[in-house]
């Protein structure tokens, strides 16, 4: 009834409206028609920062935001430039991209494929986003990819690391930053065979889903390679809590090498209760076990505590980098929030200022244009030394870092030390590789 | 063989959890005819009783060391707990240290409050209430306290660690016969095992040897004769509430060294403790237990590699397919009461 | 007229008139003003309106009349959608075979479940529902990757077989449409500074929406309704009088499976892409609350349910602090910042706690749900009113049936 009321007011109001509109000299009966989807018309042009913020990746996705914020300060001449300054292309004015000052959108994607293409169509659709941005998980990158393509928009990945976002799924229209379950194997075999010998058996433990499943691979290939050998691999399920039952078998096994493939809260569980069994202080084989955890977040880390400490693993970016695109942004980025980035909030800062470089060079916010911009595009100075935007699966290439939990220390933050830059060279693969196979990239798709 | 005792010791520590949470969700359902969607945040709001005073704990004043750096290159601000200040590192560190056993005399007054109020201040208009605005109301509610406490705490896990003399883990092989290192648990994790064996114990002695447990059976039964003998049941569904959010809290808390605790751990655990509580049988303690333990133990069971190899993704759905099994065998679970929650 | 009395004929009229006239009602601020973050006529939003309305409608037939309350209702819409991407994949991009197959496959599955599961009551019910569709879920999830892509979801690709279209060389996935119409297709409608979005989609489910509304209304007023009535009442007094209510019982559950599966064909008609989340226990109580929320029992609440929740989750979280202080932007500065931090918890990552505060008052204060309270309300105003002035019955006349 009290709805029936609103409803009815709100009617007869739009028909009033509507009446009005029609005697009006103003009205505009168009079909959505333009040279591309949401073509930026006014004295600015709006991005879309699509993160989680519900859900256990919400302190990650709130830190991207931190990241993108900074971002748009930057873009339009506010702050201390950040990595605009180091970046290698200076196509970047300082007043917002192509001369529209940069405004944006924020949506939640509740780390959901579903929930986050409804809010990535709400910024297409009603806030008139020319750019969609974020995320925390390879799901909902590849379905939000898939939605932009449809779409004719952007997307500009965020924190994504399986395979399939720049291989069976990959999208013309869409771009990763982010490096991959390939190149974590990659460049964590050499230093694991030097850490740990190359006669070591590994236990697999690994996330049911797909992300669980290229990471294993991609560790399985690379360390199979070096002549360790896989024992055992058993699947998780996501929704796992407690991990002693997948724990206590790798005691039973003849494994002195555990691979924890999780990621978020399945990887602060089951490190804390491998931990717990004592596999640190353990024996096998006459060597001493061994922990690994492919994919580090320092986010994550932090919730595992002083679990991590001396256990390796690899990640895209760190804060206590010492190129100057990193320290520029841990400068202005700490400066503004008071504590150092993670790698997810780097990742999203450098896709933003990428993407308006591209617009700024190909002097288009035309998506296809931007799509030619950034195909094959090599940059500096944004963390991670000399970078390549591949034309072939819009995966960048750059070097990777392999990482170990740190022993003492010397603030809540400095969890992981790097123990080696791995050269990009030795994580680059072919675009055919079987790990990658299948899929199409496509054509651009301007939309409209 | 080994293999099969760790992973009863695992499926028994897991019951744990199971049956405790189950235990006070079944109190509450058998006593108050609520179904309580918030008992899960009860959980969480234990464990974070835990995180909070290990917080309160180390309360500490800024002081700035110009020898040390921080990440901008800045002095660095050394922080230094009051409580260290106070009594010395080794007095101070030691109940920084030992903040989770600690947390239990904390938790028991603040779960206590919590559910006083809760019953007073809202359950208690829902008594007579359809079910359907019970799971409104209560769901309601848990996701307001999990935004508080993710408001305070963020979304990420927090290490909440065990004492360091009580993080090892004991070696049951040498006890057996086995080879050392063969069979080993976690210190803790036997501790939360007696803890949920005392707990709940507790709960069946004082429900069956005091005269306040036996009015509040006898309510359980029939609730209306019982009022008709002049007694006020309604005080005592009160207390009983308090403890069920006490017994809730108190798993909570213990349970953090064992996984890191995060504002949503109580919602993870809901849809599981109706499950075991159904399992077992409305209105049945002893069956909301041994549906705990039973489902725990399966479910262990179901995570080993050779049955997995088997039958791929068991594990995923073990507890759901036994539910199923149990509950078209057993029409009212494995020891439920007639009439109870039927319509 | 249609088989309606009068009452029913009225309301069913102002549905019809509401659903056409949702692009106007929904986008009630100017385009360029700072409330037009609260306008909710998008096509997405729409849609989803729809769409879930159809899913709460289907839902109230079989807790709404029998009381018996399925907790795994998602599964069946998740169970429709895959079916749905698989048709549009295999067979067409035309939406219709892959909304009716998706009506099939889910009224299977929910006679299979519905079956077993309905050997059961109250609770047990419950439990056994939710027991198969967190089953459905976790195997989506993980070992039946290969049929539903797991956690990505499935999802159309450039080299699907679509044996009866012909074959689209632009190198992009064709589009869904219905017998050519493209769904996303639409036109915009600019009044003065007021923007409106008419698009091919929405109406096509605003269509769907309303014969499952008529539908809904002709099986409450049915004797099949009354039937399941009685056994919400007295399912024993039922069985005394010689009748057996599993039929019955069972027929309810598929229909609202049907029901389910339908909203699952048309949000893949939408946006062609199913993920294995819409089929968690999370989705299956997000039902049981816009039912419940908007009022159990009621023809017109689990709508209205539907739209509170999803106008929330879809707007409420948009709202950030840099829009706040846009708002709030006519302040001095202290003022401002107070309002921001006082406001700050309850939008963008905070939707969730508005919701949760909504769901207890509402619960607290209208008991029954939205719309009987609502009805209460009205009438207590009513009768205030009636005491006051003479012309009482006029007051009544006014009444618009709602239920």
């Amino acid at each position: 009834m009290k709805d029936m009321r609103i409803s009815r007011r709100g009617l007869l109001k739009g028909t009033a409206v509507l009446g009005a509109g029609l005697a009006a000299p103003t009205v505009l009966m168009r079909p959505a028609s333009a040279a591309f989807t949401n073509e930026p018309t006014g004295g600015s042009v709006t991005l879309g920062f699509n993160v989680p913020q519900s859900g256990p990746y919400a302190d990650e996705g709130a830190d991207e935001l931190r990241a993108y914020e900074l971002a748009v300060e930057h873009l339009n001449g506010g702050g201390d430039g950040g990595m605009m300054s180091t970046f290698s292309s200076k196509a970047l004015k300082g007043n917002g991209i192509l001369g529209k000052k940069v405004e944006y959108v924020t949506g939640d994607t509740q780390t959901k494929s579903d929930a986050a293409r409804a809010s990535a169509k709400s910024m297409i659709e009603k806030d008139g986003a020319i750019m969609i941005t974020g995320g925390s998980s390879s799901g909902v990158a590849v379905a939000v990819q898939a939605l932009c393509q449809e779409a004719g928009i952007i997307f500009m990945a965020g924190l994504t690391h399986s395979n399939d976002t720049t291989g069976k799924d990959k999208k013309a229209n869409g771009f990763r930053h982010f490096f991959n379950s390939y190149m974590s194997g990659a460049a964590l075999a050499p230093v694991l065979k030097n850490a740990y010998g190359t006669d070591r058996k590994a236990y697999h433990l690994t996330a049911d889903y797909n992300w669980g499943y290229t990471t294993e691979e991609a560790v399985r290939t690379s360390t199979e390679a070096m002549g360790w050998e896989t024992v055992s691999a058993v699947k998780t399920p996501l929704a796992a809590t407690d991990f002693s039952a997948y724990i206590t078998p790798v005691l039973q096994s003849d494994a002195d090498v555990l691979v924890l493939n999780h990621y978020g809260g399945n990887m602060v569980n089951s490190l804390t209760n491998a931990v717990q069994f004592g596999l640190r202080d353990r024996q096998a084989n006459g060597k001493n076990f061994e922990i690994i955890v492919p994919l580090y977040s320092r986010l994550m880390a932090k919730g595992a505590g002083a679990n991590v400490k001396g256990i390796f693993g690899s990640t895209n970016w760190h804060w206590s980098l010492q190129d100057e695109g990193s320290k520029a942004f841990v400068k202005s980025f700490g400066t503004k929030y008071g504590f150092p980035p993670s790698q997810a909030a780097h990742t999203c800062y450098v896709q933003a200022i990428l993407y308006a470089d591209a617009v700024e060079r190909a002097q288009s916010f035309n998506p296809c244009a931007v799509v030619e911009a950034l195909e094959g595009f090599e940059f500096d100075g944004m963390g991670n030394g000399p970078t390549l935007y591949r034309a072939e699966d819009h995966q960048c290439f750059k070097d990777v870092l392999v990482v170990k939990g740190k022993e003492n220390p010397s603030s809540e933050f400095d969890l992981l030390e790097i123990v080696e830059v791995t050269p990009v060279e030795q994580v680059t693969y072919a675009p055919d590789h079987p790990q990658f196979a299948g899929g199409e990239l496509g054509k651009c798709n301007p939309g409209a | 063989m080994d293999a099969i005792i760790l992973q009863i010791l695992n499926g028994l520590d897991k019951g744990s959890a199971y049956a405790l949470i189950a235990l006070g969700l079944t109190l509450i359902f058998g006593t108050l005819g609520v179904v309580n969607f918030a008992h899960g945040a009860l959980f969480m709001l234990g464990a974070f009783c835990a995180v909070t005073l290990n917080a309160l704990l180390k309360t500490s004043y800024e002081t700035i060391d110009p020898n040390k750096l921080d990440f901008l290159g800045n002095p660095a601000k050394v922080e230094t707990p009051y409580i260290v200040d106070w009594f010395g590192p080794e007095f101070g560190g030691a109940m920084i240290e030992w903040s989770v056993p600690l947390a239990i005399l904390f938790a028991i007054p603040v779960m206590v409050l919590v559910g006083l109020v809760m019953e007073r201040g809202l359950i208690k208009y829902f008594y007579s209430r359809p079910h359907a605005d019970q799971i409104l109301v209560t769901f309601g509610l848990a996701i307001v306290l999990q935004e508080i406490v993710k408001g305070f705490y963020g979304a990420n896990p927090i290490p909440t660690p065990a004492p360091d003399a009580l993080t090892g883990s004991f070696d049951f092989g040498v006890l057996l016969g086995f080879d050392p290192g063969s069979i080993i648990y976690p210190y803790w994790r036997l501790i939360y095992f007696l803890f949920a064996a005392i707990m709940i114990g507790g709960v069946f002695a004082f429900l069956r040897y005091t005269t306040f447990g036996m009015v509040v059976r006898a309510g359980m039964a029939d609730r209306e004769t019982v009022g008709i003998l002049g007694i006020n049941i309604d005080r005592r569904f009160t207390i009983m509430f308090a403890i069920a959010a006490c017994v809730a809290g108190l798993a909570g808390v213990m349970y953090t060294p064992i996984n890191s605790p995060n504002y949503h751990m109580g919602m993870d655990f809901l849809v599981l403790s109706f499950v075991v509580v159904v399992v077992g049988g409305m209105g049945s303690l002893p069956g909301a237990v041994a549906a705990g333990f039973l489902l725990g133990v399966l479910e262990s069971f179901a995570s080993m590699g050779v049955v997995l190899n088997v039958l791929p993704g068991i594990n995923q759905i073990i507890i759901y397919l036994v539910a199923i099994i149990i509950l078209l065998t057993r029409p009212r679970g494995l020891m439920g009461r007639k009439g109870v929650m039927e319509e | 007229m249609l088989g309606l009395d009068n009452r029913d004929m009225k309301l069913f009229i102002w549905v019809v008139c509401i659903t056409v006239l949702a692009p106007f009602i929904l986008n009630p601020f100017p385009a360029e003003s700072e409330l037009a973050q609260f306008n909710a006529g998008y096509p997405d939003l729409m849609q989803r309106f729809m769409i879930f309305g159809i899913f709460a409608i289907g839902f109230n037939i079989l807790f709404g009349l029998t009381g018996y309350l399925s907790f795994g209702h998602a599964a069946f819409l998740g169970v429709g959608s895959y079916a749905g991407v698989w048709m549009l994949k295999l067979v067409s991009m035309n939406v219709i075979p892959a909304i009716i197959i998706s009506v099939i496959v889910a009224g299977l599955f929910s006679l299979v479940v519905g079956y077993i599961s309905l050997r059961r009551s109250g609770i047990y019910f419950s439990i056994l529902t939710l027991a198969f569709a967190q089953m459905s879920f976790a195997l989506a999830y993980s070992v039946l990757t290969p049929i539903t892509n797991g956690e990505t979801g499935l999802q159309l690709a450039l080299d699907d077989p679509r044996i009866l279209d012909s074959a689209s060389s632009t190198g992009s996935i064709p589009p869904t449409n219905f017998f050519g119409i493209e769904m996303r297709d639409g036109f915009e409608l600019a009044l003065g500074p007021w923007e409106f979005v008419f698009n091919f989609g929405y109406y096509l489910c605003a269509v769907v929406m309303l014969v499952s509304f008529y539908l809904s209304m002709r099986i409450f007023r049915s004797p099949f309704g009354m039937m399941l009535r009685a056994i919400k009442t007295n399912q024993q007094r039922l069985r005394y009088t010689g009748k057996n209510p599993r039929p019955y019982n069972l027929a309810a559950f598929v229909i609202s499976g049907m029901y389910a599966g339908l909203a699952g064909g048309l949000m893949v008609a939408m946006d062609p892409l199913a993920g294995a989340e819409r089929m968690q226990w999370t989705a299956s109580g997000e039902v049981v609350l816009m039912t419940i929320l908007g009022g159990a029992g009621t023809l017109l609440g689990p709508m209205v349910g539907a739209g509170v929740i999803k106008y929330f989750e879809n707007i409420f979280s948009k709202i950030n602090d840099a829009l706040l202080y846009e708002w709030f932007s006519a302040m001095p500065e202290g003022l401002q910042d107070v309002f921001v931090f006082l406001i700050h918890p309850f939008i963008g990552k905070g939707w969730h706690l508005t919701l949760g505060i909504m769901f207890m008052l509402v619960v607290i204060f209208l008991p029954g749900g939205v719309v009987e309270g609502g009805q209460r309300l009205a009438a207590l105003f009513r009768r205030r009113r009636q005491s006051r002035e003479t012309d009482g019955p006029a007051a009544v006349k006014d009444a618009t049936p709602a239920e």
